[in-house]
């Protein structure tokens, strides 16, 4: 886990800039130079380096010590080990009281530099790791935590944004596995209400009674079992937001009940008479297509069109393939910290073959297939081959329909699909597409499809 | 074809030379060469009596024919860089040329009765090691690896005079780019 730390050596001296930074090479580590401490704070601006090896005696107005208090002006946190060929206890002292890490006197033993590099590293590495492990516990995530660089996907959170401060209801309609959670914790974590709880409900998860009481609570007594009076979530997400995943799945009754806080933010607990009053921002999530829910009258117009304030589409990772390389080398550098094994970079040849894989389980899969892969591979580096399950789940394939194509051309094209999936079983085919076989080589025969 | 180089400057005796020749072809399944180079005299330090790697290693990157595969060298001068007070070893990481100080090699550097075993061991193990910066390889946190950084004779002893899965992996890749 060394390639993502960089280090700076500043010294005036090329050859020992060139020598020790060549020496840090072989450990490993990404080294710059620079060869006064101007071009050092140039360079601390432009990046953040871990460690800064500092020559004391530089000419130029600008001394080690100079240029070690401008870095930690520009980066609080970074490490200075201070070089000296002079060794005097007030350089030293005066040294360390501004705030250097260490105070070597060249030449220096290998293993001294080497179990100091090891000792700032360590402590770095558990630092970034708290700061991984804390975010996950808490998943405070925000807007910034969400890794995209495309067009749409910045357009979608460029919205998220606006939005984040309003108590209007929003709905995300997108694939499993696109981050409808995150975007939500995302807007909840930049609006006012961040200091209020965040309450996520699976909606999909419960039976309708259970989600019913889940959502608003109960009474005593409201039912066996029943001892106590129970909060509800909408209860608990009281000054912040509630965030209801997979709303398509929900009953009609609980349509209505939930149509009716989304009127009048009030409600009744389970078995209860008195109105409970709530200030709940709504955040509802769903992978289905509601729109067509509502034409298909499994889902109430004025529940969609009261949730359906703001919409936000998160696109699929198929149609954003400009992110992959991004996200991958983001799960690979996270994750080379959480299973601690040392595997640093990705191959150009992986790379490709994860772009033109159709990922249907999106982001969550390409997660899961760069945890598999590092689990898995050997070297330093992912390869093609440590990708290689991906190849073999072909029948994940999915069919798209572009509308605006013919239900003759849409015929054609699961005909082919289907024939793919079964390996060219005509039989087989037949059973799924539900059609006789002989009608099958009707078919074939029509569209001019190769057996 | 190529081949790799092993050359020595003339101070060498010839025991370690045939050591580290067996060694790299053995683990490189390469032609070896022998060539002899020059003296590093040239870049003694007279303020720290020792001398010089870098101007050494251009020396050496000087006299690389253009058959090469690599060039490592070996010299009995005790090498250094300036802000360390010696290394083993020294080379172009991703590059063709290397150099191998046997001066901290032998147990008498340190005091002991003299070991020949022991010190053509270290020898070969330096060789490996160097040889491996020159493809590419960065040190590996496996102790047993050739590749691990040694900063005393004790790591270097500690160590195997062979490659881990993982840097024997990555040298193979690095190898069928290079060849």
């Amino acid at each position: 886990m060394k390639i993502h730390w960089q280090i700076l050596v500043v010294d005036d001296e090329d050859v020992m800039c060139e020598s020790l930074a060549a020496w840090l090479r072989e450990d490993g580590y990404t080294v710059d130079t620079a060869s006064s401490g101007r071009e050092a704070i140039e360079m601390a601006g432009r990046r953040d380096y871990a460690i800064y090896f500092v020559d004391l005696k530089m000419p130029g107005g600008m001394d080690g010590i100079e240029t070690m208090m401008q870095i930690r002006k520009l980066r609080a946190d970074a490490s200075i080990i201070i070089i000296t060929a002079y060794a005097t206890v007030d350089t030293a002292i005066t040294a360390m009281k501004e705030g250097a890490q260490e105070y070597i006197v060249k030449p220096c033993n290998p293993e001294e530099i080497s179990l100091l590099v090891n000792r700032i590293i360590k402590v770095k590495n558990l630092q970034r790791e708290n700061t991984i492990l804390r975010k996950k516990l808490s998943r405070q995530y925000c807007f910034h935590d969400i890794i995209s660089k495309n067009a749409r996907m910045q357009q979608v959170l460029k919205l998220a944004q606006e939005i984040a401060s309003l108590r209007s209801t929003v709905l995300i309609q997108s694939e499993s596995g696109t981050g409808k959670e995150m975007v939500a914790r995302a807007i909840h974590n930049s609006g006012e209400r961040a200091s209020r709880p965040f309450v996520a409900v699976s909606c999909a998860a419960l039976a309708e009674t259970l989600l019913e009481s889940e959502l608003f609570g109960y009474e005593k007594g409201a039912f066996t079992g029943a001892a106590e009076r129970k909060r509800g979530k909408f209860e608990l997400a009281d000054g912040g937001t509630i965030f209801l995943d997979e709303i398509g799945d929900i009953s009609p009754k609980l349509q209505v009940d939930l149509l009716r806080v989304l009127q009048d933010r009030a409600f009744y607990r389970v078995g209860g008479s008195e109105e409970v009053r709530v200030d709940v921002r709504v955040i509802a999530a769903t992978h289905v297509n509601l729109q067509q829910a509502v034409t298909e009258g499994r889902f109430r117009d004025d529940l969609f069109y009261r949730l359906n304030v703001i919409e936000i589409r998160i696109p699929p990772l198929r149609e954003r393939k400009d992110d992959i390389p991004l996200l991958a080398r983001h799960f690979l550098e996270r994750l080379a910290h959480e299973l601690g094994k040392d595997v640093s970079d990705i191959t150009e040849g992986a790379l490709k073959l994860l772009m033109d894989y159709n990922w249907p389980g999106n982001v969550r899969e390409l997660e899961n297939a760069v945890e598999r892969a590092m689990v898995t591979c050997r070297g330093r580096i992912l390869e093609e081959e440590d990708f290689s399950f991906l190849a073999q789940a072909p029948a994940a394939k999915s069919l798209s329909i572009p509308p605006g194509i013919s239900l003759q051309e849409m015929e054609k094209q699961l005909i082919v699909a289907t024939l793919e999936r079964t390996n060219r079983n005509i039989r087989e085919s037949a059973g799924i597409l539900g059609i006789d076989r002989s009608t099958l080589y009707e078919k074939l025969k029509r569209y001019e499809i190769p057996r | 074809m190529k081949f790799f180089y092993v050359a020595a400057t003339a101070e060498v005796e010839p025991a370690p030379v045939h050591a580290v020749r067996e060694c790299v072809e053995r683990q490189f399944g390469v032609p070896v060469r022998h060539m002899e180079l020059p003296s590093v005299d040239f870049a003694y330090d007279a303020g720290r009596r020792q001398y010089a790697s870098i101007p050494v290693l251009e020396m050496v990157a000087r006299h690389c024919p253009s058959d090469a595969l690599k060039l490592l060298a070996i010299t009995e001068r005790d090498l250094f860089i300036p802000v360390l007070t010696f290394v083993f070893g020294h080379a172009q990481l991703g590059g063709r040329a290397a150099v191998i100080s046997l001066a901290r090699l032998r147990q008498e550097f340190y005091g002991l009765p003299a070991n020949r075993d022991i010190f053509l061991e270290r020898a070969c193990k330096e060789a490996l090691h160097e040889a491996g910066h020159t493809f590419g390889l960065v040190h590996c946190a496996d102790a047993a690896c050739a590749m691990s950084l040694s900063t005393g004779v004790r790591q270097i002893d500690s160590k195997l005079a062979a490659y881990c899965g993982a840097c024997s992996a990555r040298l193979g890749r690095e190898r069928r780019t290079e060849i």
